[in-house]
């Protein structure tokens, strides 16, 4: 009876398993087979691979959107992340009755819908000429309410004595955050690092709005544009698909554990 | 003593200098834009010569065919997806806890490798999947379960079904690691008393599981909720809303409304109004239930 019981949920957890990887090994897969294979099923790697790579290259900008990518992406991670750190830091550690009161608007914050503010930023950000810009891309981002809130929780438990203690050697504010509260954090900026560059590389809808100009496209719009032809090159496709996710899988594998750890002190 | 005040005087002072950048950037990005999008759906006209219109907009929201498509759409998605998806995230991730369970690491990194693809990447990777040559049909077709490849993407409710489908698979592990945290700040001792005192996994799952996770729960409910709200990738590249906005988001309409077609800023605003205002309401009544059962 448990060893059935046992057998039973791993194979519940293999079948989840199996469904989770599969469309990705799929697309890895298709990435190397012709269009007309793609569709027929092949799960066998083909050599077309180079192909498609031409193919794609030759219709569309890799290269830069690429770069535009890259550049978003990590401009907005180091903002953000040192924006929000400050913030949720001053919020835990100097705390009163103001700045709660500062925070609960915050947290409001989060309950406005992106739909709901798209209109006025797009006006705002073609009225201040940010259209096709990194920093158009980054402003309405880099503070958010859930990355003070990782923060602040954080902060939670860094001990006070330690504060204290280099208060009274003489260090200022600022490199008591930088030189004891930044070093003893780092799970905490992995998983913030993780969430806010996954959502930055993976953006679509803003960079959309505002990425007007065809270079300053981002490699999801790039993604998207492959599929507006009459006739799908599906290989082709699945290349450009392939080379969008693998800085993601590759910042994914490195964080996945500081990521856990990282949340697990915000879900206390 | 004096001294002493003064100092707290500093440091409360150096607080707000430290959360100064951050709370001006979400008034200005954030409420800023809220507020002019209320003023800017009380008006109507294409580009950028608005008029006041009162009520106008709203009231035409309600003969708005396509608007009342995507709220049902929306509220499909919400209704069906998020109960499913979370149910089967807090089994996997209790099920991972379990001490005795080998290659744990391993189901939690396939499981949770989904959250890695783009919205835009696993949209086509199942648009792909799903489409009429594709390989799903080629297999159903294959083992003789269909005779001829099945349209998904073109009929209403198969097409929603793939958009559902797709959200479970992208999400899932997602939500899975937030209750696996969670779950690590529970005792393991806990369950192991439950079973000596003779629980069954299944009374161990509602009885201890769930009530110790609820704050865990709470969070990703809401979380689920306003991300539903708001889809918009999935319905503008795996099924570009269709077929005939038979499963567009509000989101996509939206975006529709003020950039696709002659932009009519002032209605847009006044559909963001409404997700706004929905988005408010559902996390209200979440924080509520959540509460009441302590």
């Amino acid at each position: 009876m448990i060893k059935l019981k046992r057998f039973l949920s791993y194979l519940f957890l293999s079948v989840v398993s199996f469904i989770s990887i599969f469309p990705l090994v799929w697309m890895a897969i298709s990435a190397t087979n012709k269009s007309v294979d793609v569709t027929r099923g092949t799960m066998i790697p083909g050599g077309y691979l180079f192909e498609n790579f031409k193919n794609l290259l030759a219709t569309q900008n890799v290269g830069a959107a690429m770069m535009n990518s890259f550049k978003y992406a990590i401009a907005l991670t180091v903002l953000s992340l040192a924006i929000c750190s400050l913030a949720g830091y001053g919020f835990e550690i100097f705390h009163d009755k103001g700045k709660d009161t500062v925070m609960s608007v915050i947290l409001l914050a989060m309950m406005v819908p992106f739909a709901a503010t798209l209109i006025p930023l797009f006006q705002m950000m073609s009225k201040l000429k940010l259209l096709n810009s990194a920093l158009g891309f980054v402003l309405p981002t880099i503070s958010t309410p859930f990355l003070i809130m990782l923060f602040r929780q954080s902060a939670r438990s860094f001990p006070h004595d330690i504060i204290e203690a280099a208060r009274l050697d003489g260090l200022n504010e600022f490199q008591i955050f930088y030189k004891m509260f930044f070093p003893t954090m780092r799970s905490t900026y992995a998983a913030a690092m993780t969430i806010t560059f996954m959502n930055a590389w993976n953006a679509y809808l803003w960079p959309k709005v505002i990425m007007t100009d065809k270079l300053s496209i981002t490699m999801p719009m790039l993604v998207a544009n492959l599929r507006e032809g009459y006739v799908t090159d599906y290989g082709m496709m699945m290349l450009a698909v392939l080379l969008c996710s693998i800085p993601t899988v590759i910042i994914f594998f490195v964080l996945q554990k500081s990521f856990a750890e990282g949340i697990t002190g915000a879900v206390k | 003593m004096k001294k002493k005040m003064l100092l707290s005087k500093k440091q409360n002072l150096m607080g707000w200098v430290f959360l100064a950048p951050a709370a001006l950037l979400i008034c200005w990005m954030s409420f800023y834009p809220m507020v002019k999008a209320l003023f800017l759906s009380f008006q109507t006209g294409k580009g950028a010569a608005l008029t006041w219109a009162g009520l106008y907009n709203y009231k035409r929201l309600f003969q708005d065919m396509v608007f009342k498509q995507s709220l049902f759409n929306t509220f499909l998605y919400l209704l069906i997806q998020v109960p499913i998806m979370l149910i089967l995230a807090l089994i996997l991730a209790s099920m991972l806890n379990n001490k005795q369970l080998r290659f744990k690491g391993l189901f939690r990194t396939m499981i949770f490798l989904p959250c890695a693809t783009s919205l835009v990447a696993y949209s086509l990777i199942f648009r792909s999947l799903f489409a009429v040559d594709g390989f799903i049909n080629s297999v159903l077709v294959g083992l003789g379960i269909l005779k001829t490849g099945y349209n998904f993407l073109g009929y209403p409710n198969s097409a929603r079904a793939v958009i559902i489908i797709a959200l479970i698979w992208r999400w899932t592990g997602y939500n899975m690691v937030f209750y696996l945290s969670g779950l690590q700040n529970i005792e393991y001792s806990v369950y192991e008393a439950a079973k000596i005192d003779g629980a069954s996994p299944f009374q161990t799952f509602w009885k201890i599981t769930c009530p110790l996770l609820k704050p865990t729960i709470l969070l990703t409910a809401i979380m689920s909720t306003n991300g539903t709200l708001q889809l918009f990738d999935e319905s503008v590249n795996l099924t570009y809303g269709g077929p005939a906005n038979a499963s567009v988001t509000m989101s996509h309409y939206i975006y529709d409304t003020s950039f696709k077609f002659v932009p009519n800023f002032g209605y847009s605003a006044a559909m963001s109004y409404v997700i706004l205002v929905l988005v408010a309401v559902l996390a209200f009544i979440q924080m509520k239930v959540g509460d009441k059962r302590d």
